[in-house]
């Protein structure tokens, strides 16, 4: 009979993460993965800055901490040094979408056999609660008191359609973690980020879509609200690249 | 090529010595005049086994180097100037994770764009401000292509027996000149990096490589640690060369290409009978106090020669306690002074001593 537990390559110390924040299902969902593909000795992750910092502490393999934004390109030097090994980097979207746009885009379009896991909850959290690249319009941040204003602010980067148009990019789903359907769905993606890393298929991302009830001003309950409300409408979830479909 | 003597350009004689010391990964981005050591690893790398990538940036080329450098390889990046402020974070980071890596910069005019004549500005910035924090890194200056060969193989094995990051400070003029070569003998001097993330195969808990420190003290700690061993180098590591200093009572100092035009000047004051002699730091950081020092109770003034509006010369003031004059003579923005501009200017001194 299946027992529900803490994945082994999870550490068992308490989180920073704020109550109903989604980083605790999300590192869950990699954990699993990790145990059941049994590569928690192989693996090497990359953390950068924002509220994945710390997360050396929770992941059991070895970890990296890197600059802001700058995963991709130190997941490329171990990817590099290390083949053999499997290699993820965990980023928010100011880490990925802003001041990473640059790491992101060419890590993916040079095929870099990388999983990354991408989080969207459409704000900076570490900082408290700035407009990030992927604030909705009207949105409102601490940086956009009046709510995003596209003519000031700029629209959001959709990031699994950006990166679909790479034709390195072997893989780009959204997911969402907001239901126990959604968040199955959700392992499911990153399973097969993983499984394409193995094959050597190339540059992988699932970008999941989050919450930050803190710098929401939302209860954790109206915050999983808001990702199916406001969220979901503006960033379909789903399949945006796949290269082993299209080799069907 | 073996032992025997090679006619090459610095660039590329930095770059094969490097291949030579066990480098595994090169990421480099184009910029003159340091390209050639790009070019050379783009052939070379593949040949060996190793890893030549061309990254997107100077930023992301650093990150590289600093993502295999954790993974416990030897690891350098390349670049000249402006791709050094760019490098500067990525530095601050390898340095605050005790990462051993080497990154060559083959130094131009600047401030901004500047120009892409030789030049030796970037002294503050490869021994003062090498980006943001409590840091230094090692810093190795090549007078000779020779030594872009022989610093290369060094500055891995210092890099790895400190565990930080070494800087070669060389520039445009020793990068793209050619001279004869032999190839250093290579011992295995890597050690064993247990601490690196090279995936733990279920034999032990997890490395991490980390600069982030959320409590004061234990950041203060660490830094203090780091500091201990920057006290162990201060020691064992600081190099100078010096030529002629005995019984000189002018004393030229300089580095890299600059000391090879001061040498020619303090030749030339030789000849007229003017007791002149040359200090050459070959370590910038830690800076080779000693031989400053050793000299101050005999010499009567010092001429610091440089490439710069004048950087290097707070250090020879400080290294000679201020006992003595310290005049400064040096062009800039790519220009290159002559060893008949240094001469008048020990002549000068020489007159205002009388």
């Amino acid at each position: 009979m299946a027992v529900y537990r803490k994945p082994h390559s999870l550490e068992d110390i308490s989180m920073h993460f704020c109550p109903g924040c989604t980083h605790g299902i999300v590192h869950r969902l990699v954990c699993e993965i990790i145990d059941e593909m049994g590569i928690e000795g192989d693996t090497i992750g990359i953390c950068p800055v924002g509220c994945s910092v710390v997360s050396y502490d929770y992941f059991a393999c070895d970890m990296i901490e890197a600059p802001h934004g700058r995963a991709p390109a130190v997941a490329t030097g171990v990817k590099r040094s290390r083949p053999d090994r499997f290699v993820f980097t965990y980023q928010g979207d100011g880490d990925l979408a802003a001041i990473g746009t640059c790491e992101t885009v060419h890590a993916a379009t040079r095929g870099e056999n990388i999983t990354v896991i991408f989080i969207n909850n459409t704000i900076y959290g570490m900082t408290g609660g700035q407009m990030a690249p992927t604030t909705l319009p009207g949105q409102v941040t601490q940086t956009t008191p009046f709510g995003r204003d596209p003519k000031i602010a700029g629209y959001p980067v959709m990031v699994c359609e950006m990166l679909s148009q790479l034709t390195g990019t072997a893989y780009a789903e959204r997911v969402s973690v907001d239901s126990p359907a959604h968040i199955n769905a959700a392992k499911k993606a990153i399973r097969k980020g993983f499984e394409m890393q193995k094959n050597n298929q190339g540059f992988s991302i699932i970008e999941v879509l989050s919450t930050c009830p803190t710098n929401w001003g939302l209860t954790p309950e109206e915050s999983m609200e808001r990702v199916r409300k406001e969220m979901i409408p503006y960033y379909p979830l789903g399949v945006y690249k796949d290269i082993t479909a299209e080799n069907k | 090529m073996s032992n025997e003597r090679m006619l090459m350009k610095g660039n590329e004689a930095l770059a094969e010595a490097a291949v030579r010391a066990g480098c595994k990964c090169y990421f480099g981005y184009p910029i003159t005049p340091q390209t050639e050591i790009a070019a050379y690893m783009s052939k070379r790398m593949p040949r060996c086994g190793g890893v030549f990538l061309q990254a997107e940036s100077e930023i992301a080329a650093i990150n590289m180097v600093y993502g295999a450098a954790a993974t416990g390889v030897r690891a350098m990046t390349s670049s000249s100037s402006p791709g050094i402020s760019l490098k500067s974070e990525g530095i601050s980071y390898a340095a605050g994770c005790d990462l051993p890596c080497v990154i060559v910069n083959v130094q131009r005019g600047g401030p901004g764009l500047g120009g892409i004549q030789p030049a030796q500005s970037d002294y503050y910035l490869a021994t003062k401000a090498g980006g943001h924090g409590d840091f230094s890194v090692i810093v190795y200056a090549p007078s000779s292509v020779q030594e872009m060969a022989d610093f290369a193989v060094k500055a891995f094995d210092m890099a790895d027996k400190y565990r930080m990051p070494v800087m070669i400070l060389s520039d445009g003029l020793l990068g793209q000149m050619m001279e004869p070569v032999v190839f250093p003998e290579i011992k295995n001097n890597e050690p064993e990096k247990d601490w690196a993330c090279t995936g733990h195969n279920n034999q032990r808990r997890h490395n991490v490589v980390n600069s982030l420190y959320l409590k004061p003290e234990e950041l203060e700690q660490s830094n203090i640690e780091r500091f201990k061993k920057y006290d162990t180098i201060k020691q064992e590591l600081p190099e100078a060369e010096t030529y002629l200093t005995e019984d000189a009572e002018i004393i030229v100092t300089g580095y890299g290409a600059a000391a090879r035009i001061a040498r020619s000047a303090v030749n030339a004051a030789r000849a007229e009978g003017i007791k002149a002699g040359l200090i050459r730091p070959i370590t910038l950081w830690p800076f080779p106090e000693k031989a400053y020092a050793d000299t101050v109770d005999t010499a009567k003034a010092y001429l610091c020669t440089e490439l710069s509006m004048g950087q290097m010369i707070d250090d020879v003031r400080l290294a000679t306690s201020c006992r003595r004059p310290v005049r400064f003579f040096g062009r800039t923005g790519g220009v290159i002074p002559t060893p008949a501009e240094i001469l008048a200017q020990i002549k000068l001194i020489k007159e205002e001593l009388k």
